[in-house]
């Protein structure tokens, strides 16, 4: 069935679009990334002019974490505080972020620049959470097969123990300063804006290896932290280009949501170790393709850009 | 006196227009609805004249063009290894959609000089003034602009696909693709002889989206702040209908 679309102004499959966005729900609500650096790309794919699909896919991303977190606070996984800690950094982020994004864009090559972002972001994320995973994954079985349980040990001697006002997080069961949380927020906002992302594939690494926090909590509070910059995002699309296509977004989302859903339940019952593969083995995946493209020569050569109408 | 003035008379309508083109369409506009997937005209036609009818073969060239606008066409080139967007031309003018259909091979029908004043060919429908000085090759920028927008069925070219009975009737179907883009869409029909044009007639067609899709643009563009919030609440309505329903199933 053939749809319309009144902004991107294409016509596309519906079905096609609702399998994308159940696809994309379904490793958000594993993984708890939003999804943003496949979904992107995939609408590029069916032909959707780059600007509407980044835009629209924010708005997207919004629907499928809405629905994921809610499943992950029936589950009491969110950490609340620390999320809206995070977050408080994410917006002043992402702010910068966008101040950043049209100083690079006055002085042009921005899209390179993006793309180069991607590739050494995901390059270094991926390749870390999968020997990481791989580890843990080793190190679980040898205690299983001595017998010997193995005793979580919590590090207090880090840098990270050294900043003042701390603050205790029940629900991951840290007792940290708040500062380290604000500035991953931050980071990862500026991040986001730049790369036009929710920053999930950043974000759990980072609270997982920088802030030390349980992989289950994780999942929840990244989703938490996504729905309010993705929010942002569109809102910031939507009024200065008018690139949001809400046809698009409502295929996307319905295919989303659900998945998002199926996700959550296939997440809880895998072993952290083996979300932590899969996601690392995903991520090097795209990084892999957007690498080969800026390494191989294209088949078309030159690309046409619209002036602005 | 006399003859002379009955001459003149006789001899006027050869001079101004002996001919003229009468032209009919299959609709008169398209409506660009959610299930939009492409249309087909048919463009028909009758040849009026008073005089009988010449020695030379007619020939027709029928034209449709979307609105124009102008197109940055960038080319990548190999730095440090990666591929980068390096030049970029801006060509001024470029129909986002344009058919050229004639009743044969186009230089047959049409000269060289008739084209260049009518800009009736692809190539002269689109209008490239200058590139930059560091571009030596502009002309390869034109080049993938229109290769790029044939593959996608934006730009056709017909020849012989404009059915021409006793010199006097002619008709032809265009096909415009889905991704269309809106606005006025002009159409013009040449008569040629021997390659010069005898005769020509304008007209267009509306191409416009209606019902949901006409208020969705509308919205977006006019009050961007609304749809963004309206976008926004339907996403969050969605992750949560979800939510609950699979919280129901579950019990």
């Amino acid at each position: 069935m053939q749809i319309y679309l009144p902004i991107a102004e294409v016509s596309v499959n519906a079905f096609l679009l609702l399998g994308l966005g159940g696809l994309v729900g379904i490793l958000s609500g594993m993984f708890g990334v939003g999804g943003g650096f496949l979904i992107t790309p995939l609408l590029f794919f069916v032909g959707i002019p780059p600007a509407v699909a980044v835009a629209t896919s924010a708005n997207q991303i919004v629907a499928s974490s809405v629905s994921a977190v809610l499943a992950h606070f029936r589950r009491r996984t969110v950490d609340l505080k620390m999320g809206s800690i995070l977050l408080t950094g994410g917006l002043i982020g992402s702010l910068l972020g966008v101040f950043i994004f049209n100083y690079l864009k006055s002085i042009g090559q921005v899209d390179l620049l993006v793309r180069l972002c991607y590739v050494v972001f995901l390059g270094i994320v991926g390749a870390l959470m999968f020997v990481e995973g791989i580890n843990a994954a080793r190190r679980a079985k040898r205690a299983a097969t001595q017998g010997r349980p193995t005793v979580k040990r919590r590090d207090h001697s880090g840098l990270i123990h050294k900043f003042p006002f701390k603050m205790r997080f029940r629900t991951s069961g840290l007792y940290i300063s708040v500062i380290p949380p604000v500035l991953v927020g931050l980071f990862v906002g500026v991040l986001s804006a730049v790369m036009g992302v929710g920053g999930g594939f950043i974000m759990v690494p980072a609270m997982i290896y920088l802030l030390g926090m349980p992989t289950k909590v994780v999942i929840g509070t990244s989703l938490f932290q996504i729905i309010f910059v993705t929010a942002f995002t569109t809102m910031a699309h939507a009024v200065t280009n008018q690139t949001v296509d809400v046809v698009l977004a409502i295929l996307l989302l319905v295919g989303g949501v659900i998945g998002a859903q199926l996700g959550t339940q296939i997440g809880l019952r895998l072993k952290a170790e083996q979300l932590r593969i899969l996601l690392a083995t995903l991520v090097l995946l795209v990084c892999g393709k957007l690498a080969l493209e800026l390494l191989l020569q294209p088949g078309e050569l030159y690309s046409l850009t619209s002036v602005a109408r | 006196m006399m003859m002379r003035w009955l001459l003149i008379f006789l001899l006027l309508p050869c001079l101004v227009q002996a001919e003229e083109v009468v032209l009919g369409l299959s609709r008169d506009r398209v409506a660009i609805t959610t299930s939009f997937d492409g249309s087909d005209i048919l463009i028909f036609g009758a040849v009026k004249r008073e005089a009988p009818i010449a020695e030379v073969p007619l020939g027709v060239v029928i034209t449709v063009a979307g609105p124009s606008a102008p197109v940055l066409v960038r080319r990548k080139s190999r730095e440090f290894g990666i591929w980068v967007n390096t030049d970029a031309v801006e060509v001024d003018l470029a129909p986002s959609f344009y058919v050229v259909a004639s009743t044969g091979p186009i230089r047959e029908v049409l000269s060289n000089v008739e084209d260049l004043r009518h800009k009736i060919s692809i190539d002269r429908a689109i209008r490239s003034v200058g590139a930059p000085d560091t571009i030596r090759d502009s002309r390869n920028f034109t080049n993938a602009l229109i290769r790029i927008r044939r593959n996608d069925d934006l730009y056709q070219e017909s020849e012989g696909k404009v059915v021409l009975a006793e010199q006097t009737l002619f008709r032809t179907s265009v096909k415009l693709p889905a991704n269309l883009v809106e606005g006025d869409y002009t159409i013009r029909t040449f008569l040629t002889r021997e390659g010069r044009v005898v005769s020509k007639h304008e007209t267009t067609i509306d191409v416009r989206k209606v019902g949901l899709e006409r208020w969705l643009y509308t919205l977006a563009q006019e009050q961007a702040m609304l749809y963004g919030l309206m976008s926004l609440a339907i996403a969050a309505l969605a992750g949560w209908l979800a939510s609950a329903a699979f919280a129901m199933l579950r019990r």
